[in-house]
């Protein structure tokens, strides 16, 4: 765990990724500096500042609800790497 | 005729001088000479392109007309197309084929392009000079040595290499201006919502946009016609008018007024880079517009902001990539688990592990705020800034990158270093703007040198009319490397 609360170990598992020790070591040192650059940001006072999730404004749009063909199930089902009759196969996850 | 510009080219065909079938060969052959020493492309889809060629010739003989009919294009490799491999030149997609038309994708085809093949680009369109693709480097056209930018690398030296009369390419922080700049030619990033993402592999979507890589600003404008418009498909595509851009291209510019940010002429930006982009300026005063510096004070946090923003959206448009519905699949599965880390483990390159891991720290528990949040205020303080700017200016005019095109290997161990060199390009994106890239000059070792035209949100007519009056006084654009 580092100053800047980043445990790349923590980080690795919630996003899924398998790193190996080289790895670890090198993201964490590279991490350290990113951080370190990107902590700049709280030299600036935002406490009166409203977040921006978009750059343009945006309204929620409702499509009428009307059912549209688009493609096969099939179609889709076959860019996956495994499936078992019209479903996707994973390995085993209850004992 | 490999040099032709995109008017020139539908011109030619139109007149018959040239059908689409003698021109797609040829540009085939051109491929097969030089794109082993560029690495532009990373498939070819040859025997569908002269099928669409020939389609081409019959509809001209037969007096039919659309905008692009029977012209050679390319495309960056993280849009769809259907039936064909889209890789984003990626592991984890290396198998990938597209089971649908990106939204782009069907407008070219209606407007009758031929799409000679799907080019190189960074893995995810994350990187500033194609050095993360997983299969190949796209080098610079103008020096082998040197980097073609990114991440639409190979969208531009596809462009200058003439191996394509244009491109398209995507831009989430800099990426069709930064490689058309290091390449010498002209690139397009439209307003966020000008043209539908549906189909365009997500990298960041608040900050994603799909754009042309071109010879000409004429040409810009008439592919831009082609592509725009709100799509019921992709929700962020924004119901406002779509002017026609190349009839837009001829307004006198006497009267509109360039800012010039005096943060983009700081610290950091290369001597012979300032001398040319200094240059356009004076250009654009000669053709009548006023000069005004304006200030965008929060320019030196874009690329902090950016990197949260990015990131933590990148982190979650990734996690699709698990091994279930799609793409490549560990060997090495014995539990759900271990099958999710094997998979990304074995698929995603380095660069793309950084940022994954980067956005799943902002976004986690305990930091959100911190990182996240502040990212999203921070990002609102960039956008007042060209709020207040173009209050006195219609466009803005700087550097697209400090330094020329640079060498292969450079920037690779220090990733900080390589994001920094962002840092003119990335604020574009922040605040939605629309940006033009356009050759103005060269250094002393012979690589491009792009002049950056911002403007207003969905002000393209104007960035495009002030990018093609420069380029009728000007001769940048017409040079080509020689291969």
């Amino acid at each position: 765990m580092s100053a800047s609360g980043f445990d790349v170990q923590t980080v690795a598992f919630l996003a899924r990724l398998k790193l190996s020790l080289e790895e670890e070591d090198r993201l964490g040192r590279q991490f350290e500096q990113i951080l370190a650059h990107i902590d700049k940001l709280n030299t600036l006072d935002t406490s009166n500042v409203e977040p921006t999730s978009h750059a343009i404004p945006l309204q929620n749009v409702f499509r009428e609800d009307k059912a549209e063909t688009r493609f096969p199930d099939e179609d889709y089902l076959s860019l996956s790497p495994a499936q078992y009759k019209d479903h996707y196969e994973v390995p085993q996850i209850i004992g | 005729m490999h040099q032709a510009t995109l008017t020139q080219v539908r011109d030619k065909l139109r007149k018959k001088e040239i059908s689409s079938v003698e021109l797609t060969k040829a540009f085939f052959k051109r491929i097969e000479a030089v794109d082993s020493k560029v690495g532009a492309y990373l498939h070819l889809i040859e025997d569908e392109a002269l099928e669409q060629a020939k389609s081409a010739d019959r509809k001209i003989k037969s007096g039919e007309d659309a905008p692009l009919l029977g012209v050679p294009l390319a495309i960056k490799d993280l849009i769809c197309m259907q039936g064909v491999k889209t890789t984003c030149a990626s592991r984890i997609l290396e198998n990938f084929v597209a089971p649908y038309d990106a939204t782009v994708m069907k407008k070219l085809k209606e407007a009758g392009a031929v799409i000679l093949g799907k080019v190189n680009m960074d893995e995810f369109a994350m990187g500033s000079s194609n050095e993360n693709s997983a299969f190949h480097l796209a080098r610079n056209p103008w020096n082998f040595d040197h980097v073609a930018g990114g991440s639409s690398g190979g969208s531009a030296a596809a462009v200058a290499a003439q191996e394509c009369v244009a491109s398209l390419g995507s831009d989430t922080g800099g990426s069709i201006r930064q490689p058309a700049a290091f390449c010498g030619v002209t690139g397009l990033k439209p307003t966020y919502g000008r043209v539908s993402r549906f189909g365009l592999v997500a990298f960041a979507s608040s900050l994603d946009q799909i754009g042309p890589i071109t010879r000409t600003v004429e040409d810009s404008a008439l592919m831009l016609n082609v592509i725009s418009g709100h799509d019921p498909m992709d929700s962020t595509s924004a119901e406002v008018e779509v002017p026609d851009f190349v009839g837009g291209l001829e307004r006198d510019l006497k009267g509109l007024t360039v800012g010039i940010p005096k943060e983009y002429f700081a610290d950091g930006l290369d001597a012979e880079v300032e001398k040319a982009v200094r240059a356009g300026i004076q250009q654009l005063q000669s053709l009548g517009m006023k000069t005004v510096e304006v200030s965008l004070p929060h320019t030196e946090h874009a690329v902090a902001t950016y990197y949260i923003l990015a990131c933590a959206e990148a982190s979650t448009n990734l996690s699709r990539y698990d091994g279930v519905r799609f793409g490549n699949r560990s060997e090495e599965s014995d539990s759900l688990f271990n099958m999710y880390t094997n998979t990304r483990e074995e698929g995603f390159g380095e660069e793309v592990k950084r940022r994954i891991l980067l956005g799943t720290f902002v976004l986690s528990s305990g930091y959100y705020d911190a990182y996240y949040l502040k990212g999203q205020k921070v990002r609102t303080l960039i956008k007042q800034d060209f709020d207040r700017a173009f209050e006195v200016c219609d466009v803005i005019a700087g550097p697209v990158s400090p330094v020329p095109a640079f060498k292969i290997g450079e920037k690779m161990e220090d990733p900080l270093q390589m994001y920094l060199s962002d840092i003119y390009t990335i604020s574009a994106n922040l605040a939605g703007l629309p940006g033009l890239s356009i050759p103005c000059g060269q250094s002393s070792g012979k690589l491009p040198i792009g002049l950056q035209l911002l403007a207003k949100t969905f002000d393209e007519a104007t960035l495009l009319a002030v990018g093609h009056g420069y380029q009728q006084a000007t001769d940048h654009h017409t040079r080509f490397p020689e291969l």
